[in-house]
């Protein structure tokens, strides 16, 4: 089965947010936990539920990933430029609004 | 410029009250996502990629210096320093936060603004000529009209829960700069025979998935029928529009459906109906309105242009910005100056908090405090002394916003796309960014000559792909970013939707393309006067065709 993790947008703010082995949720595309079982998916999709109930997050889903040098990258464009940023880097120059985001697609 | 009565005020502050309270239940979880996501898009505010999308109506595009100022506060305490300015003359903020969002809106109130009505299945806002009440080549300023539409259609309980969105444009000169045809409702003010002001009502235009020019509804409508008309129009696209798929709901749908005679038919029954009600309007209400958008005091000096002349042949760069960016005002001593938003390398649309404020400043010394938002995604000086040009000039310039490019190639319409927006399939920012950088001579770009470069990243169409003289979509395929490309597009007087080439493009080969187009269109003109868009009407496509599809191995 694909690689997956479980991302979402945290409620008070939108930011993305990525489910951890800890059971919490980072801001950090590399904190995520991954899930390489069908038993861990369901997991993740316990830990969706919960999350939305208790209204830290919004839009859970489970997204594709692979592993590239070590580390695991989102399949989609989609998903890595929720997770790296918006790619328009003169803007980000300028104006420093990518802070920790800021890395290569 | 219209001030906010009791009635405005009282309506905004009581929809800020219970959006407000909306969003505290949202947030200690007495409402679901599902049941508090169409209330808050009612207000203007999307869950994007990154964070929540504030999208903010600019009514007509029109904004005074102090609204700017108030833009500007916002994008830098509750944003990160920049707003975009969108191709609905709206604003949007990129990444407030949900808990911020109430003390934005009371931010907005104080400047008479919100965000009402810029989502959902309701009337949106109002857009207009940017060059309203200053404009040449005017019949009469559209703004009255507008402003009369968006109290009319504000909270308006009959048309909340529209098929889908409805969107109505106006203008009042005898060029349409507001693309009226590719809306629900396009207006043309005009004056008939005997000298009356009235309305020539388009319907059925819009781009998205199924793109089409509005159709002529009738030619001429008395200023006084305004509301009563319009409302039987969407009386009746409420009654008969689709509301079991979203991708038919629109009235361009109803009609292509239902044919055009028959819902005229059906609508000129409603009008007969209204035309003595209350939605008539009367004079003195008119007159009210009008007295909002009164011309500004402006002092004859015809020295300026001398003046003018000189300081053009001493600094060339001022030179060409002034061919570019300037526009003839109805008054011959003063000028509309066009700010560009569209850097060499820069996002379309974007301004930073600081470029905002000196903006508004300009607008206040030099403006009569008025400002324009353009659906070209560029800001503009409706009222400038042409003795004032070249100090505006140096001032942006020092601002990073002196790009002389109005209707050339680099001023480039594009969407958030892919870097923002949740629906999008493709970036489109990335790909503006490099035709303005691969076209960035001024040389070159004044070789090439008027022309619309459009750009969306997905099939709504927000970047008006459709109507660019050249037209790029991206779609995703494969997992890859593809970008299709039309051609013979246009907005204005002669509207067309663009034809598409063929096969998409890749990421790489895309701006490879575009340049293989115009330089397609440089040997094919008959003269450096043919625009790019006559020689396409001349020549059609098959030539861009096969030098696109003969070169592209080579591109790639």
């Amino acid at each position: 089965m694909p690689l997956k993790i479980l991302t979402a947008n945290r409620l008070i703010d939108g930011r993305p947010v990525w489910y951890c082995a800890d059971g919490g949720w980072s801001e950090e595309f590399s904190d995520a936990a991954v899930a390489d079982t069908p038993h861990a998916c369901t997991l993740f999709e316990l830990a969706a539920r919960q999350a939305i109930a208790s209204n830290k997050v919004v839009d859970a889903t489970l997204i594709n990933v692979e592993s590239h040098n070590g580390s695991f990258v989102a399949l989609r464009l989609r998903e890595r430029i929720r997770a790296n940023g918006p790619t328009t880097h003169r803007c980000a120059e300028n104006q420093n609004i990518y802070g920790e985001y800021r890395v290569s697609l | 410029m219209y001030r906010y009565d009791e009635f405005d005020k009282a309506f905004v502050t009581a929809r800020i009250a219970e959006f407000s309270d909306q969003i505290n239940r949202r947030l200690v979880g007495e409402i679901t996502e599902e049941e508090f996501m169409p209330l808050r898009l009612r207000n203007g505010v999307y869950l994007q990629l990154h964070a929540y999308m504030l999208r903010v109506a600019i009514p007509y595009g029109t904004l005074s210096s102090q609204q700017l100022r108030k833009l500007a506060y916002i994008a830098r305490c509750y944003d990160r320093g920049y707003g975009h300015f969108t191709t609905r003359q709206n604003i949007q903020f990129n990444w407030p936060r949900l808990v911020d969002i109430p003390e934005i809106l009371k931010e907005l109130a104080e400047v008479e603004m919100h965000a009402i009505q810029t989502s959902g299945n309701c009337i949106r806002n109002i857009t207009s000529d940017h060059f309203a009440g200053a404009a040449a080549d005017e019949f009469a300023d559209p703004r009255p009209y507008a402003e009369i539409l968006r109290q009319w259609s504000s909270l308006h309980p009959e048309f909340s829960y529209l098929p889908r969105k409805f969107k109505i444009a106006v203008v009042g000169a005898q060029t349409d700069r507001a693309a009226i045809q590719l809306h629900d409702i396009g207006l043309w003010l005009k004056r008939n025979s005997s000298g009356k002001l009235g309305f020539t009502f388009y319907i059925g235009g819009g781009q998205g998935r199924t793109p089409m020019v509005a159709k002529l509804l009738h030619d001429f409508v008395l200023e006084e029928d305004l509301l009563s008309y319009t409302t039987a129009i969407i009386r009746i696209y409420n009654l008969y529009g689709r509301r079991d798929n979203k991708y038919k709901a629109r009235i361009k749908i109803l009609i292509h459906e239902t044919g055009l005679q028959k819902l005229r038919e059906e609508i000129e029954k409603e009008f007969a109906v209204l035309k003595a009600s209350e939605l008539k309007l009367h004079q003195s209400d008119i007159d009210a309105i009008n007295t909002y958008f009164r011309a500004p005091d402006l002092t004859d000096c015809s020295e300026w242009h001398y003046n003018l002349k000189q300081l053009r042949l001493n600094d060339s760069a001022f030179g060409d910005w002034v061919n570019q960016n300037v526009t003839a005002h109805k008054h011959p001593d003063y000028a509309i100056v066009t700010i560009s938003l569209k850097s060499t390398g820069g996002v379309p649309g974007d301004a930073t908090s600081d470029q905002m404020d000196t903006i508004a400043n300009l607008a206040e010394q030099y403006s009569k405090n008025e400002l324009r938002v353009s659906y070209h995604q560029n800001l503009v000086l409706p009222h400038v002394a042409l003795g004032d040009l070249k100090t505006i000039y140096d001032t942006l310039l020092a601002t990073g916003l002196a790009s002389a490019n109005i209707g050339l190639i680099s001023d480039v319409i594009a969407c958030p796309g892919l870097d923002y927006c949740t629906l999008a399939n493709a970036r489109s920012i990335s790909v503006a960014q490099q035709i303005s950088t691969r076209f960035s001579s001024y040389e070159r770009q004044m070789e090439i000559g008027a022309i619309k470069l459009n750009i969306s990243g997905c099939i709504n169409a927000c970047g008006h792909h459709h109507i660019g003289n050249i037209g790029i979509l991206g779609v995703e395929k494969k997992g890859t970013e593809l970008y299709q490309l039309t051609l013979g597009g246009s907005a204005g007087n002669n509207c067309a939707i663009g034809e598409v080439t063929g096969r998409g493009f890749t990421a790489d080969e895309i701006v490879d393309a575009v340049e293989v187009v115009i330089n397609t269109y440089l040997s094919l003109r008959q003269s450096s006067e043919e625009s790019f868009i006559n020689t396409y009407r001349r020549i059609g496509i098959e030539l861009f065709r096969q030098a696109l599809y003969g070169t592209t191995r080579k591109i790639s």
